[in-house]
């Protein structure tokens, strides 16, 4: 088990330098720059020649990238050009309010796919199969700007039965703070609810053909009990390795919803300073990120290795 | 029965706690706003944030005349380049220090050297500071500027504690507005409370103001018409006739001080020699062809006040005689043809968002009815400013928020090697009025040299004006004293919500 992490953790190495030059390399690639976007109106060339020094833009790009590099091996990814805040902190800030988003997300989505998927087996090419399939089809195809703002009209402003926007941490008012959050989760499960209710279905029509299936029922077995217990525990493998993939786009999907529902996560942290050339943040952001997935295919990989015991002895 | 019961537990739940006292309001903005400096900051919408929380040495008033503020009273020596102001001595900084003539020395002092201060060309008339007592200060010009107490209306005269000049709260400053920083969450909210010690602290009514950025005006709205806010800045001009069609909320508009346009590439870099950029009787040509009521009309659902000059009719600078006669599309024609074209090509770069992509869509179609063909260049903001900036541009989107001096609309873009001259136009007479202009403090002088300084630009047409900023609100009927300016600065002096 040591031996896997430490190769892991080395082969990782040579993955993440490549990821650094990446985005450092086509982020300045981009015609536009940082300090004239931020001082637009009110240009003054004495402040923005300041400004270059201090952010040292006008180095060469191998200076400027070793540079940064050195600094984020000593733990520090720099501070926005912005608003001067920490990147480091900046992300800190961020992470759990998409982190929290996308877990409502992801159990509302599977509270509503998996059953619908169940259901629209067994009743396969009846007129609940197709009222589930059409609106699985709808899930996947109605924009989230489009369904949020429909909400935030009807549930918001007519019904006032929700905060329109905003966003509360949990730790301050978890109740409100779920409130807030309903809404716009919602918005964002749909499309993975509408996958995961199709990957359910066919998983789960794969599984009832099988002969054990037939056995288990030749046995007298209740329906209930054949579907859920026999069936659905083996078309489950497919879709949780597919809800864990999901979850990863959740994160990274969020970017609209947290737009509409004016929720300060990760997905706008990114997105804003893209647009405002805000290089050290956007640097910092993919590199964590980066980190981040390659840390939960290592947990992923032992994961397996626990559960499957024909994996523990490769040799 | 139970489900029933549940149910409406549910809902009860669902509903309750989102109750607002009439002593909290909530503001929507369009951005979030950058660093809580006034020495420092850039961004429109963070002056909204700043007219609560920092004082300024002076104040405007509806009509943008200059009255007091922290100043209670100033006089200009003879040969106006010295200026003596008496500060009230009833005011204090957040932090309990009192503001004194030492600290508004210390502050301008700031303004005027920290390398990341943007409020340099804003000061940078003054030659040296002489504290005379201690609420009385004179300040030398090293010649008379006719714009500077119009830049102490705004951050260039906030006053920051300075004792907390180098240690200001997190995402915070310490002012000494009528409000406090309480709180800073980026892209989320900034929330300020009551300063009690306030020298004017009865004429502010509200416990906490908090501003978000919504930058979605549909949302914007959607939050305003639930009670999530009370204020909301910038409706979009669609949404005009539902908030005057619900009787929970009032529109407000004023003429605002900036202008939307195009500016022409006159020496900027290779671009600046096609046709349209070289001959000044296809850019009349062009002028001729734009029907700006069509552009206020369809775009802007008449909150788009045509324009001609670069003042709105919110100045004293602004004379109607330099207002256009319309569209006059045979005398177009008749112009191409005298300078020798029968068809002209160009292009038109601008910041690829909903409003610019339907001003330009417009333009290219009235202006094709003469014989232009127009290519248009949306490009990413950032990549747009970069793309001004190094000339690579014949015809470019050219926008100002405005400024309540008449300098900061004219001269900062249109005189020769000014820093908003992207099209380096230059034409000697023009930037010497304007030069003039600067230094006298006679309105009436002023305007004369306008005037002339129009009557030029109206002959090289290195700029066109299509229309003025509007300065929109929209806001809960129970809001008391809303009072909109024409700089677009929420002011809540006065303003109160019934219960």
């Amino acid at each position: 088990m040591l031996q896997l992490i430490i190769r892991r953790v080395v082969v990782a190495i040579p993955t993440l330098i490549i990821v650094s030059m990446l985005i450092f390399g086509l982020q300045r690639m981009l015609p536009g720059d940082p300090i004239l976007t931020m001082t637009a109106e009110e240009s003054n060339p004495e402040v923005v020649a300041f400004l270059r020094e201090k952010y040292r833009l006008d180095d060469p790009m191998p200076v400027q990238y070793l540079a940064w590099i050195g600094n984020v091996l000593r733990g520090d990814f720099g501070s926005s050009i912005r608003t001067g805040l920490p990147v480091t902190e900046m992300i800190l800030q961020k992470l759990p309010i998409t982190v929290q988003l996308a877990t409502m997300a992801m159990i509302m989505a599977m509270l509503i796919g998996i059953p619908a998927g169940i259901i629209a087996a067994v009743r396969k090419n009846t007129a609940t199969d197709y009222v589930a399939n059409t609106v699985a089809l709808s899930g996947m195809s109605i924009p989230n700007f489009w369904l949020g703002i429909m909400l935030i009209m009807v549930v918001a402003v007519q019904w006032k039965l929700l905060p329109a926007s905003g966003y509360v941490p949990l730790t301050q008012d978890a109740w409100l703070s779920i409130r807030s959050m309903l809404m716009p989760a919602f918005v964002l499960s749909t499309a993975v609810a509408a996958y995961l209710m199709r990957h359910t279905r066919s998983a789960m029509l794969g599984v009832l053909n099988s002969d054990y299936i037939r056995t288990a029922r030749a046995k007298g077995l209740l329906s209930k009990t054949v579907i859920l217990k026999h069936a659905l525990g083996n078309a489950l493998m497919p879709i949780v390795t597919l809800s864990t993939l999901l979850f990863g786009d959740l994160l990274a999907g969020a970017v609209l919803t947290e737009q509409i529902f004016v929720i300060p996560g990760f997905g706008k942290l990114i997105v804003d300073a893209v647009f405002t050339r805000d290089y050290a943040v956007v640097q910092g952001v993919v590199l964590f990120t980066a980190i981040g997935f390659i840390f939960m295919n290592l947990v992923a990989d032992m994961l397996y290795i626990l559960i499957n015991p024909r994996l523990r002895h490769p040799q | 029965m139970m489900k029933k019961l549940v149910l409406s537990a549910v809902l009860a739940g669902l509903m309750g706690a989102t109750a607002v006292s009439a002593a909290d309001l909530t503001v929507a903005m369009q951005d979030d706003p950058d660093i809580l400096d006034p020495h420092r900051a850039n961004t429109f919408v963070g002056r909204l944030v700043f007219a609560s929380l920092c004082d300024t040495l002076f104040e405007i008033d509806t009509s943008l005349a200059i009255v007091p503020r922290i100043v209670s009273e100033w006089t200009w020596s003879e040969g106006d380049t010295v200026l003596t102001m008496t500060l009230r001595d009833d005011a204090v900084f957040h932090d309990g220090t009192p503001i004194t003539a030492e600290a508004v020395k210390a502050n301008l002092e700031r303004a005027m050297t920290l390398p990341e201060s943007n409020r340099k060309a804003e000061l940078a008339s003054v030659s040296g500071i002489e504290v005379l007592g201690e609420h009385e200060i004179a300040l030398t010009l090293e010649a008379p500027d006719a714009a500077f107490l119009a830049n102490l209306t705004d951050r260039a005269g906030m006053l920051i504690s300075p004792a907390a000049f180098d240690t200001p709260p997190a995402g915070g400053v310490v002012c000494s507005g009528p409000y406090k920083f309480a709180e800073r969450v980026q892209n989320d909210r900034i929330v300020l409370e009551k300063f009690a010690d306030h020298w004017d602290a009865d004429n502010y009514h509200f416990d906490t103001v908090t501003f978000r950025p919504i930058p979605d005006a549909t949302v914007r709205l959607a939050n305003l018409q639930s009670g999530d806010v009370q204020i909301i800045e910038r409706p979009a001009p669609n949404d005009m006739a539902t908030i005057e069609g619900d009787s929970n909320l009032v529109f407000d508009l004023v003429t605002g001080l900036g202008f939307y346009g195009v500016n022409f590439n006159m020496g900027n870099g290779e671009r600046s020699q096609s046709p349209i950029n070289q001959d000044p009787r296809l850019r009349k040509a062009l002028e001729l062809t734009i029907d700006r009521n069509v552009i206020n009309d369809v775009l802007g659902a008449g909150t788009y006040p045509p324009a001609y000059q670069p003042f709105s009719s919110a100045s004293w600078a602004y004379n109607p005689e330099f207002d256009g006669g319309g569209r006059d599309i045979e005398q177009a024609k008749a112009l191409m043809a005298e300078a020798g074209h029968e068809t002209v090509e160009f292009e038109i770069l601008y910041a690829n968002n909903s409003a610019m992509q339907s001003l330009f869509e417009l333009v290219q179609a009235m202006a094709s009815e003469a014989g232009f063909q127009i290519a248009l260049r949306p490009m990413e903001f950032a990549a747009y400013v970069a793309e001004r900036e190094a000339g690579n541009f014949e015809v470019s989107q050219f926008g100002a928020s405005g400024r309540i001096d008449p300098d900061g609309n004219f001269h900062r873009y249109l005189a020769c090697g000014s820093a908003g001259n992207v099209g380096n136009y230059c034409n000697d007479e023009l930037t010497a009025l304007l030069d003039k202009a600067r230094t006298i403090n006679d309105q009436a002088e002023r305007k004369a040299l306008y005037d002339e300084a129009q009557t030029i630009a109206a002959e090289d047409l290195p700029a066109l004006y299509f229309y003025y900023t509007p300065r929109t609100w929209a806001y809960r009927a129970n809001i008391e004293g809303f009072t909109s300016y024409a700089d677009g600065v929420l002011r809540l002096a006065g303003v109160k919500m019934a219960d």
